[in-house]
């Protein structure tokens, strides 16, 4: 457990700051008192805590952007918040800093089912923003697993992802519109709704920046027509590398489900004794396939998965006929993370991608890597694109259990990366995987990437520390000569 | 004498020469070309050329290399001919990495062995040859960053980009994203230089999510009598749950009807049905009666202008799309034209052209027409919803000289100065195409 309790460096200019924020949002939006500023020490990665040194919590746009003007003003770095739920760490706060609270800003402002977009504050919850199309006949796709709580802001900032994501895409590629309030304190659009507007796409550059690059305040979402048709197939298999093989059969049958997710014996016995999903007895393991689309589409594929599956030696095959008993097949999976407390004290929740095909042999050495450390993992994944979920058990209470877990975790992020694969599919890096960075991407990749950090926020005062290992000097571009070209400061050519 | 210029980029770059009289862009002759065959050399050159201050432009085929603003200066072109690799195609994973210089129609005969595609329109509607430019290259779809049809459905090639090499100005080499499909560690720079026309840096390789081919292809088209039924038509087929991958609109001229036809794709048997209840739907909507074909309608998917007449983009939102249409043609009208008006309006994108014959003056007072309506609440719909400050544009993708020297081809840009502030982090010295961009980026 890492728990920063350095003291506030300048406490008396928070103290000042505090003062300042009271005219903009009223004395109860701003939190001072060391009990309640505890309440935000940490988001859903509880091993990282710091009691922020302020928290505020502004009720629109404009409050957000005269916040920021003042933490500008005073050099105090500031951290946005949604609901809290992100897993690396991003919205941890800083004890000398202002915790920006996003939660009071949910507003679903519209919904335009003609053109099929909703335009949303940031603190509105994922999954309202599906209620509010519904009677449209339309939804909001990307569907992470936390979409009861977390917000459409934090989704922004984390590009989530969902277990439909296979077939509708990420975050990044719903959003069409971004009002943001710039580091500076300068409220101004990125992108303009369409999904097309004119200049650089910074609306997909700032998704995923894990708020580094400002606030979002408004953002504008496409809506997707909700397919006419659902079909959702569990199949038992006996051993992970036959649910393996009828994975990749069906992607190479040119099919594109909705979902693909597996589970692995340890991961089903968790969740059997969490919620008695009663998956079939004996799997080692147990995929679920959702096809979703016209009628006519998803019958023929429903059928060609089937049939892939017994194929592939799946003993038991079950069809859900309607929302209900699709909801009983779901709950084992969605409560996988939760369950695995009922079998062991303590876990860590990795998140790794690699090639689908790669999967076999990485899930192998997972296992051979498990079995040498003696820390158990179960696997819950997003099959159809990789992305791993492994489920690192120990016990805190076994003295050296908790270092050894944290050491399989990262044994298995260096496997990803063996395989061409990626840190996280999800949760980003935050704080929790900055340090990984350098293993995944050059000093002069995250020099690049930098660069737009630095075209946003040359003082790095927007959510500092997260992301990158170490932070680059603005201005100064290495190698580069500065000052006028030698031709134009003669005279000799003009530059424009 | 030897040039030292010339002699020091030919220690970086085995391929470097004079520049031919076909290397000048929009009136714009560079002195020197070179082409280099990996991204190591690519990287020695752009640094020979930040010693020696060059402006650089990147060139693909050159089929859209006359787009956007003529370059304020050209010192060396870059031509991707040798970066010519398919570095790799995973067909299990759905995915395959080439260079920049991959032609997409090369590109796409070596991922139909494996009954796969990268999910853009070929260029002109499929149709090789000329009259439609050509098939561009990987580097050119890039960075200029256009879709056809299938934008409705797959995205822009932003959205199918999962990883991008890139050289910086510099020549510093960067990578980002990687070959996965979900990947979210660190930014994504791949978007940034998506419709970066090359203003960025030069992209030397790119990794792409890919998408199985469709069994069968069914278009089902109606023709409507005036905008509110074309609006109909299209709203009704997008948010149908019959799932099309494309709806696009075609409005030849002021005084025809306008046709909207969609595009399903899956499996033969399944396809078929679903084209049966659209053609229903559409006849419903639009007021006439609609067709089902297996081919195309012969405008689909090709660019209305002709490569030297005036060729705009309008980005808007889709639910505006009769006002829109009549919005262009009540800018056109009191200039005395008639533009083509074509694109996928169910994605808010449609193209309006002028032939090359169109007189400058009339083309230039209808772009500033257009670009005051589109302003105006009646068709951005802030009369009745909220909208962010600016909701539609009219970007000139391409227009002959009378027309490009006076207009601003970009129009207003949302948050250009943050865009100023990229330019002048990636690209200090403004040497990589310069004046290209929005705003004189
Ligand atoms: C049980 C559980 C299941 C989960 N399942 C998934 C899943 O399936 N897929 C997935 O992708 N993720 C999943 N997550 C992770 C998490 O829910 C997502 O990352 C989510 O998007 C975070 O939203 P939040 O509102 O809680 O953000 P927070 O945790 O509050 O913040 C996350 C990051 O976003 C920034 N941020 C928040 N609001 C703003 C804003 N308005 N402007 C700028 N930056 C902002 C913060 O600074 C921080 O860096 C899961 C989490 C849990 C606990
Ligand atoms: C309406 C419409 C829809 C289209 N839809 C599609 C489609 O869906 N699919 C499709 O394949 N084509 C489509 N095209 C054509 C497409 O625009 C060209 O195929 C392609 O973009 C140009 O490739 P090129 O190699 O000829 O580029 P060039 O003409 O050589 O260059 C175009 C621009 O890109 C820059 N550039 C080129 N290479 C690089 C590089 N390596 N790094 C940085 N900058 C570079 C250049 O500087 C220049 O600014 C469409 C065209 C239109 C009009």
């Amino acid at each position: 457990m890492t728990t920063s309790s350095q003291p506030a460096r300048a406490p008396a200019s928070l103290a000042v700051l505090a003062e300042r924020m009271v005219p903009i949002c009223g004395a109860a939006n701003v939190i001072t008192d060391p009990v309640e500023l505890r309440t935000y020490e940490c988001d859903g990665l509880t091993a990282h805590r710091c009691s922020p040194g302020l928290v505020v919590l502004p009720a629109s746009a404009d409050q957000v952007a005269q916040i920021v003007r003042e933490c500008a003003a005073a050099r105090i770095p500031f951290v946005a918040r949604g609901s809290g739920t992100g897993l690396s760490g991003g919205a941890l706060p800083s004890a000398d800093g202002v915790l920006i609270v996003l939660s009071k800003m949910r507003r679903i402002i519209d919904i335009d089912p003609v053109s099929r977009r909703a335009t949303v504050e940031p603190g509105v919850t994922n999954l309202s923003v599906s209620k509010a199309a519904e009677p449209h006949g339309l939804f909001y796709a990307p569907d992470p697993s936390s979409q009861v709580i977390c917000s459409v802001g934090g989704n922004v900032a984390e590009n989530s992802g969902g277990a439909h994501c296979l077939k509708h895409g990420f975050t990044v590629h719903h959003v069409t519109g971004l009002e943001i309030v710039t580091p500076q304190g300068e409220l101004t659009w990125l992108g303009d709704g369409t999904g097309c507007a004119p200049g650089y796409d910074l609306v997909g550059a700032f998704t995923g920046s894990e708020g580094t690059l400002g606030i979002v305040t408004k953002i504008v979402v496409k809506l997707t027509p909700i397919p006419e048709a659902v079909t959702t197939l569990l199949a038992a298999f006996a051993t992970m590398g036959a649910g393996g093989a009828a994975v990749s059969a069906i992607i190479g049958g040119g099919i594109l489900p909705g979902a693909i997710e597996m589970m692995d014996a340890l991961a089903i016995e968790a969740a059997e004794a969490a919620v008695q999903c009663e998956y079939p007895a004996g799997a080692g393991a147990v995929l679920i396939v959702e096809l979703d689309g016209p009628q006519v589409e998803v019958a023929r594929e429903t059928a060609a998965v089937r049939a892939i599956c017994q194929a592939e030696g799946a003993y038991e095959i079950r069809a859900a006929a309607d929302a209900a008993e699709r909801a009983v097949i779901w709950a084992g999976r969605k409560s996988a993370f939760a369950a695995v407390g009922r079998i062991s004290p303590a876990y860590i929740v990795q998140d790794g991608v690699v090639p689908r095909t790669a999967l076999p042999r990485v899930l192998d050495r997972i296992g051979e890597l498990s079995a040498q450390a003696g820390i158990r993992v179960a696997n819950v994944f997003h099959a159809g694109d990789g992305n791993l979920h492994p489920l690192v058990l120990f016990d805190d209470a076994v003295p050296g259990q908790g270092e050894a877990a944290e050491v399989l975790s990262g044994q298995i992020l260096d496997l990803c990366i063996e395989h061409g694969g990626s840190i996280t599919g999800e949760h980003g890096v935050g704080v929790d995987k900055s340090r990984y960075m350098p293993k995944m991407f050059g000093a002069d990749d995250l020099d690049t990437m930098q660069l737009l950090r630095c075209a946003f926020d040359a003082d790095g005062l927007c959510n500092p520390g997260k992301v990158f290992p170490t932070p680059r000097l603005c201005g100064e571009v290495p190698g580069v000569r500065h000052g006028p070209h030698p031709l134009v400061a003669s005279g000799a050519v003009d530059q424009f | 004498m030897p040039d030292p210029v010339l002699a020091q980029l030919s220690r970086a770059c085995q391929q470097v020469g004079a520049a031919a009289p076909a290397d000048a862009v929009a009136g714009v002759t560079p002195s020197y070309a070179a082409s280099p065959a990996s991204t190591k050399e690519a990287a020695a050159l752009l640094r020979a050329a930040a010693e020696h201050g060059l402006a650089v432009l990147p060139r693909g085929r050159g089929t859209r290399i006359d787009w956007a603003v003529p370059p304020r200066r050209c010192d060396l072109v870059v031509r991707t001919d040798r970066l010519s690799q398919v570095l790799e195609h995973a067909a299990g994973d759905l995915t395959a990495s080439a260079q920049a210089g991959v032609g997409l129609d090369q590109l796409a005969d070596v991922l139909g062995t494996a009954g796969q595609r990268l999910a853009v329109d070929p260029p002109g509607g499929g149709q090789r040859g000329p009259g439609q430019g050509g098939s561009g290259t990987v580097g050119g779809l890039i960075a200029t960053g256009v879709a056809g049809p299938l934008r409705f459905r797959y995205g822009g090639p932003r959205d199918l980009l999962i990883g991008l090499t890139v050289v910086r100005a510099d020549g510093t080499i960067a990578r980002a994203g990687g070959k996965v499909v979900k990947n979210v560690a660190g930014y994504d720079i791949g978007k940034l230089f998506a419709g970066s026309y090359g203003t960025l840096g030069l992209i030397t390789e790119a990794t792409f999510r890919l998408h199985p081919l469709p069994q069968a292809t069914v278009h089902v088209t109606v023709r409507c009598a005036n905008a509110e039924a074309a609006q109909a038509a299209v709203d009704a087929t997008a948010r149908s749950p019959v799932a099309p991958a494309a709806v696009e609109l075609h409005w030849p001229s002021a005084g025809a009807p306008l046709a909207v036809s969609a595009l399903l794709e899956g499996e033969e048997y399944a396809v078929a049905a679903r084209a049966e209840v659209l053609r229903e739907l559409l006849a419903a909507a639009g007021g006439g009666s609609a067709e089902t074909s297996a081919h195309a309608p012969d405008w689909w998917g090709l660019s209305p202008a002709a490569a030297d007449g005036t060729l705009l983009r309008i980005g808007f939102w889709p639910g505006r799309l009769a006002a829109l249409l009549g919005a262009v043609r009540g800018a056109a009208r009191p200039a005395g034209l008639d533009p083509v008006l074509a694109g996928s309006a169910a994605a808010g994108v449609l193209h309006a052209a002028l032939p090359a014959a169109a007189d400058p003056a009339a083309a230039v007072v209808f772009i500033e027409a257009l670009r005051a309506a589109l302003s105006e609440p009646a068709v951005t719909g802030a009369a009745d919803r909220p909208r962010p400050p600016a909701s539609a544009s009219a970007l000139v993708l391409h227009a002959p000289p009378a027309v490009r020297d006076a207009v601003d081809m970009w129009g207003p840009v949302p948050s250009l100065a943050i865009m100023r502030a990229v330019k002048d982090q990636f690209d200090p010295e403004h040497r990589m195409a310069p004046g290209r961009f929005a705003g004189g980026i």
